[in-house]
């Protein structure tokens, strides 16, 4: 399994109910299923990916994640999950607002857009970066935003969704090694993941460095 | 709910079949009919195939769609030229693996192939006695058809039921199962299916009906003297195939290609491909299908609504009587039964915290796809099925209450201990 999930997935408690938007082939889930013995649920918008996860005998349901997720009750779950899609999300407020909505914890992972790498060839070529982590072009990239580390930090705080815990990592995009970074996360860095609660129920950050890029 | 499609190649089967015959109720202990009347004795054909487990765990029960019968897989004799209904779907090593589950399939009730329907003779004492019943058979519904459904399954002694598997109107009485008999099933599978017909539906299945009524030969129903409506019911059944068919198969497998011909003939034989498809099906449906149970049929499947029946007016209330987890299909070019209306039903279902999977599968053959090939679709069903085996085998029968944190309470506990008892 990937890195990234990895991280994840050592963040998941034991027969927690969990969501997973955007599962693809629900390797995520699988793995939970049998490592922690959760009860999960997963959303995924390409019919292959979705039928593929089905076929592995997990919940999903092959839709949309911005109009799946408004039928879940409230506090259905105890988390939801959001990994590697932030970067595509139209109205990235609203989701992680119904996700807090629907579960208790929310967990959002993207890749580091002020990484080091794309630093050096935007400074260096001038031109848009293309990296492992974000492998397009600016005219087929399905990505509609650039999200640094410190930036997203400073979005949870304007919508008043207190940061849980967060990490950054230096993984490349499919591998299923890596590294956790804690010293200039922002600029060495390849992805950020974090675990966000619902205002008002938010414990301090359990690793919180200082933004030194 | 074409059935009986022409040039499968079904691959090996489950070898031969037997229809058997369950007959409960009688005309002093009847069965009462949503309608109000009664109908008794009752009688059902039904087949099998597999092997009911010891701890009888892993009984499936297939619903046929409208037109269709028991006879889901396998052949009746070694010289049969066409195996069951289903038989691509149900049989060894396929995705209802008769190696692993013990497949029920019954002809419903109104129905006329071996079950009590308009076409049998009326056992009640008066003038018409011994007569067929015509139209005097009571209207059924599709909480009918599961009533009886679930009285075979308690003559096979079976308490709950690993799965209800079913298409079209066969999905429509899977829905049924799991709201109506929440404790006797594991899992639904309602395939390429609604929770209640829309007006374009009843419309078609009015049109057929008048098609038949229209028949001279209908004469009101009491036609089995007197020679059957065949011109009716043929042309009942080619609405029905338009229906199941969608433009983009029609073009493929016909567009405005002649049959038999160079030219336009001028006159009103059937020039094109299509017409003569139609015709050709028509026919050869009045060969099998009785019209007043055709009638019958169609009325029940209009009638179905299941948030009016089990939710005074809500889908999401109806759902809430569930118990079972659910795997939802549906057909991308399917108008019969579009697409939107699975996702109600997903909706209603998630918003009752029911475990559910759901996917829209591409395909190009309109409502028919669920009975043709097609890989995905068996991938789902198999993955699915081998699920909620294990999870039954572990004890979690009981989806809901799996699902609160109480695994291991026992599927089934309310029944007096696991999912096989009576």
């Amino acid at each position: 399994m990937r890195f990234d999930l990895q991280v994840i997935a050592s963040w998941i408690e034991p027969g927690a109910r969990v969501l997973d938007l955007g599962c693809r082939t629900g390797s995520l889930l699988d793995h939970l299923r049998r490592e922690k013995h959760i009860r999960g649920t997963g959303i995924e918008i390409d019919e292959q990916a979705a039928g593929e996860a089905i076929a592995k005998g997990l919940s999903v349901i092959h839709g949309d994640i911005y109009e799946e997720i408004e039928d879940y009750p409230d506090n259905a779950f105890d988390h939801v999950i959001l990994s590697q899609t932030l970067q595509q999300v139209h109205d990235p407020a609203r989701l992680i607002r119904e996700m807090l909505r629907v579960g208790t914890r929310c967990i959002v992972s993207f890749p580091n857009f002020t990484h080091i790498g794309n630093r050096m060839q935007m400074f260096f070529t001038g031109r848009a970066p293309v990296s492992r982590e974000l492998p397009y072009q600016w005219y087929d990239t399905p990505n509609i935003r650039v999200i640094p580390i410190t930036d997203f930090r400073r979005f949870c705080r304007d919508i008043g969704v207190p940061i849980v815990r967060e990490v950054a990592i230096s993984t490349h995009h499919h591998d299923t090694r890596g590294r956790v970074i804690t010293f200039l996360p922002n600029l060495l860095a390849t992805f950020g993941i974090f675990m966000l609660g619902s205002p008002g129920q938010g414990s301090g950050p359990e690793v919180s460095k200082p933004d030194g890029s | 709910m074409s059935e009986y499609l022409d040039d499968l190649d079904t691959g090996p089967g489950v070898g031969l079949v037997e229809k058997q015959f369950f007959t409960f109720g009688s005309p002093d202990k009847p069965l009462v009919l949503e309608s109000g009347r009664s109908l008794g004795p009752v009688t059902l054909a039904y087949e099998t195939c597999g092997t009911l487990s010891a701890a009888r765990d892993n009984a499936v029960l297939v619903c046929h769609a409208l037109t269709g019968d028991s006879h889901v897989a396998g052949r009746y004799n070694e010289d049969d030229p066409k195996p069951g209904w289903w038989d691509i779907m149900v049989g060894p090593g396929k995705p209802i693996d008769t190696d692993k589950y013990f497949v029920i399939c019954s002809n419903v009730i109104g129905g006329c192939m071996g079950s009590t329907g308009p076409m049998c003779l009326d056992p009640a004492d008066g003038p018409h006695q011994g007569t067929p019943y015509g139209t005097r058979f009571p209207v059924v519904t599709i909480g009918d058809m599961v009533r009886c459904q679930r009285r075979l399954i308690d003559h096979l002694g079976i308490g709950r039921l690993l799965a209800v598997v079913g298409g079209s109107v066969g999905g429509m009485q899977v829905l049924e199962w799991s709201v109506r008999y929440p404790e006797r099933v594991c899992a639904a599978l309602p395939l390429a299916t609604t929770t209640k017909h829309s007006a374009q539906a009843i419309a078609f299945n009015e049109v057929a009906r008048q098609a038949i009524m229209a028949d001279p030969a209908w004469m009101g129903g009491d036609y089995y003297a007197t020679g059957r409506p065949e011109h009716g019911l043929a042309v009942a059944r080619m609405i029905g195939h338009i229906t199941y068919l969608s433009d983009e198969s029609m073009r493929d497998k016909f567009d405005r290609r002649l049959q038999d011909r160079c030219e336009l003939s001028f006159d009103f034989e059937a020039d094109f491909q299509v017409e003569s498809y139609l015709r050709y099906q028509g026919n050869k449906f009045v060969s099998r299908f009785d019209a007043n149970s055709f009638l019958y049929l169609t009325k029940a499947a209009d009638y179905f609504n299941l948030e009016n029946q089990h939710g005074d007016g809500s889908l999401v209330a109806a759902f809430a009587k569930a118990r079972c987890r659910y795997l939802v299909v549906s057909f991308t070019s399917d108008w019969l039964y579009p697409t939107y209306q699975s996702r109600d039903m997903v909706k209603a279902m998630k918003k009752n915290g029911l475990d559910v999977s759901f996917c829209e599968i591409e395909a190009p053959w309109g409502h028919d796809a669920f009975l043709l090939p097609n890989a995905r679709f068996d991938a789902l069903i198999a993955g699915f099925l081998e699920r909620v085996k294990g999870q039954c085998a572990a004890g979690q029968c009981d989806a809901a209450s799996a699902g609160a944190g109480n695994a291991g309470t026992g599927c089934g506990a309310d029944q007096g201990g696991g999912c096989h008892a009576l």
